[in-house]
């Protein structure tokens, strides 16, 4: 069994974000970068899935060399090797091309993802590694069951969840509760040091969406303080005030 | 040319998200100048299909085929892109429901154009066609400039007010039958929790964490949001102890949420907490700590031991639900 996880460096989830003077960009200095926390559970589940199977963990990402650290961490979780497309992830488009086109050639039965990344929330990815590859995805999986050749997986929806089955290849988006996190050990960590990763430069996409800038959400003005004792007035404020109930 | 919209149905009703998309699609269709097609999908009443109509799209397309009966998000995304290319839409626009957001990115695949997901607002179309997005879980927003000819938008939900704009639609069916392969993957069953409201649709918000102690004691938190008719949801500690399940824990690594109202009770509100929420327009935060830093991300404050200033909210909730019927 060969399984595939697509995984994405973020900011910390503690990090605050700013941007330069112009808007444009991100300010990465003084920000940690971090394995995207769903990426993380998906590359549990794989290698939980590799280990009961006599499977494979190869994982994959878009990104520069400054990513090699957190790449590391997911071979020292249990990933077998790795492989980095040499290029900034410039959009979802993008990095799902880059990704199928490496997977065309490089066939997996399991592609795994994490439902959405912390930085750009778009759930996009899978969705389009699927379309492009011709294959099921589920996004929101909470679990994932292997049965010979067949999948099922608990996918969630408003107020409940799908059971669904699925034959291979596909794509999952892992969701909180599809594994356990798992903590490198030292022996991870000393062998994640030489675990092969490969560097490929990405292939030419074209480009359809563009960053123009960024904005902030407009901060709240003070906080109006209610006494407990007068808790009750509560509603009333907040119609009056507020309009919006 | 035209703009198309993809409203969602539940079991044959359309969400209330449905109605939202249009109105949104159709102010869109407006400063375009085109006209508005609404699409369908699944079994759906005519008399529920009209109502597509009173929210501005002139023509609703009925996929309703047999083989589309059971949601499948692979096959709904071809029907839709056939609509797309048979309306020759401009624009596409969904809402970033759990389906959407499974459809949206296979649908700009397959008609080659640029995608926008969790839209907060209407495009600028003066020269460039750009988008405001969520961005940072919560943080910040992009602006992005959609570049392709075709544009698939998906809006993240709550954040377009539903507005009546009545006209005559024409329904018509749309028959289109998706590959074998678009069925590769089928869902065996839907399992809804009872009739929980969902808490990214959720325009009420009742929230807590550990300052409530121990899982038994939620009854209250409950029976506020009954009265308000308020989803119910939690923070991560509360979700990671079991105490309530991981489909209510909204944070950055839980689930974002945008609704009018969200009521904190017992949650300190460390940065992931506030990454889900600050979308909410109005935040209330009851603590006993007067230093929790959820205070300084607040509209509205009341330090107190929850055990004694929820049940006054309960009453308080009671008498306003009373007052406005």
């Amino acid at each position: 069994m060969k399984i595939l996880v697509c995984v994405s460096c973020v900011p910390d989830t503690t990090a605050k974000i700013n941007f330069t003077p112009d808007n444009k960009e991100f300010v990465s200095a003084g920000v940690t970068f971090i394995l995207n926390p769903y990426d993380e559970i998906a590359l549990s589940k794989a290698v939980d899935l590799a280990t009961a199977n006599n499977g494979t963990v190869t994982v994959i990402n878009v990104g520069d060399p400054s990513n090699e650290a957190v790449i590391r961490k997911a071979l020292a979780i249990g990933a077998n090797d790795a492989v980095r497309i040499n290029s900034l992830p410039r959009d979802s488009y993008f990095v799902a091309k880059q990704i199928a086109d490496y997977v065309k050639k490089n066939p997996f039965d399991i592609i795994l993802c994490g439902r959405e990344s912390s930085d750009h929330n778009g759930s996009s990815v899978p969705v389009m590694i699927a379309e492009l590859l011709e294959i099921p995805c589920i996004l929101f999986a909470k679990s994932l069951a292997i049965d010979g050749s067949t999948a099922t997986l608990d996918s969630e929806i408003e107020g409940g969840k799908e059971i669904i089955t699925t034959s291979m290849p596909f794509v999952a988006g892992a969701s909180e509760g599809m594994a356990e996190w798992k903590i490198p050990n030292m022996r991870g960590i000393m062998s994640a040091r030489t675990k092969p990763l490969i560097v490929v430069e990405p292939i030419e996409v074209a480009q359809k969406v563009k960053l123009v800038s960024y904005d902030k959400p407009i901060s709240r003005s003070a906080v109006k303080m209610i006494a407990a004792d007068d808790a009750s007035k509560l509603f009333d404020i907040i119609r009056e005030e507020k309009k919006i109930i | 040319m035209s703009v198309l919209v993809y409203i969602e149905n539940s079991e044959g009703t359309f969400r209330k998200s449905a109605f939202e998309t249009i109105s949104y699609a159709s102010a869109i269709a407006a400063k375009l100048n085109k006209p508005l097609v609404a699409i369908s999908i699944g079994k759906v009443s005519n008399d529920e299909l009209d109502k597509a109509g009173q929210y501005g799209a002139t023509k609703v397309l009925n996929a309703s085929g047999e083989k589309l009966s059971a949601p499948n998000t692979q096959a709904y995304s071809s029907v839709i892109a056939a609509a797309a290319k048979a309306e020759n839409a401009e624009v596409i626009v969904l809402s970033a429901s759990f389906a959407g957001k499974t459809i949206a990115p296979r649908i700009a695949i397959k008609l080659d154009a640029g995608l926008a997901e969790n839209v907060v607002s209407l495009p600028e179309m003066d020269g460039a066609f750009t988008v405001k997005k969520g961005s940072y879980s919560g943080k910040a927003y992009s602006i992005i400039e959609m570049l392709a000819g075709t544009k698939v938008i998906s809006t993240m939900p709550n954040s377009y007010k539903v507005v009546p704009n009545a006209q005559t639609a024409q329904v018509v069916n749309f028959d289109f039958a998706p590959d074998a392969k678009d069925f590769a993957a089928t869902v065996k069953e839907r399992v809804k929790a009872g009739n929980a409201i969902s808490l990214p649709e959720a325009e009420l918000v009742v929230s807590a964490g550990r300052g409530m102690k121990g899982p038994e004691n939620w009854g209250m938190i409950e029976e506020l949001a009954k009265t308000l008719g308020a989803a119910t949801a939690c923070s991560k500690p509360v979700s990671d102890a079991g105490w309530r399940p991981h489909s209510e824990h909204v944070g950055q690594t839980g689930i974002a949420i945008s609704p009018n109202l969200y009521i904190a009770v017992g949650i300190s509100g460390a940065i992931q907490h506030l990454a889900g929420v600050s979308s909410s327009k109005v935040i209330v935060v009851v603590n006993k700590d007067p230093e929790a830093p959820f205070f300084k991300a607040a509209d509205y404050g009341i330090v107190g031991d929850a055990f004694e200033v929820v049940p006054k909210l309960i009453e308080a909730a009671k008498a306003f639900k009373a007052s406005q019927n």
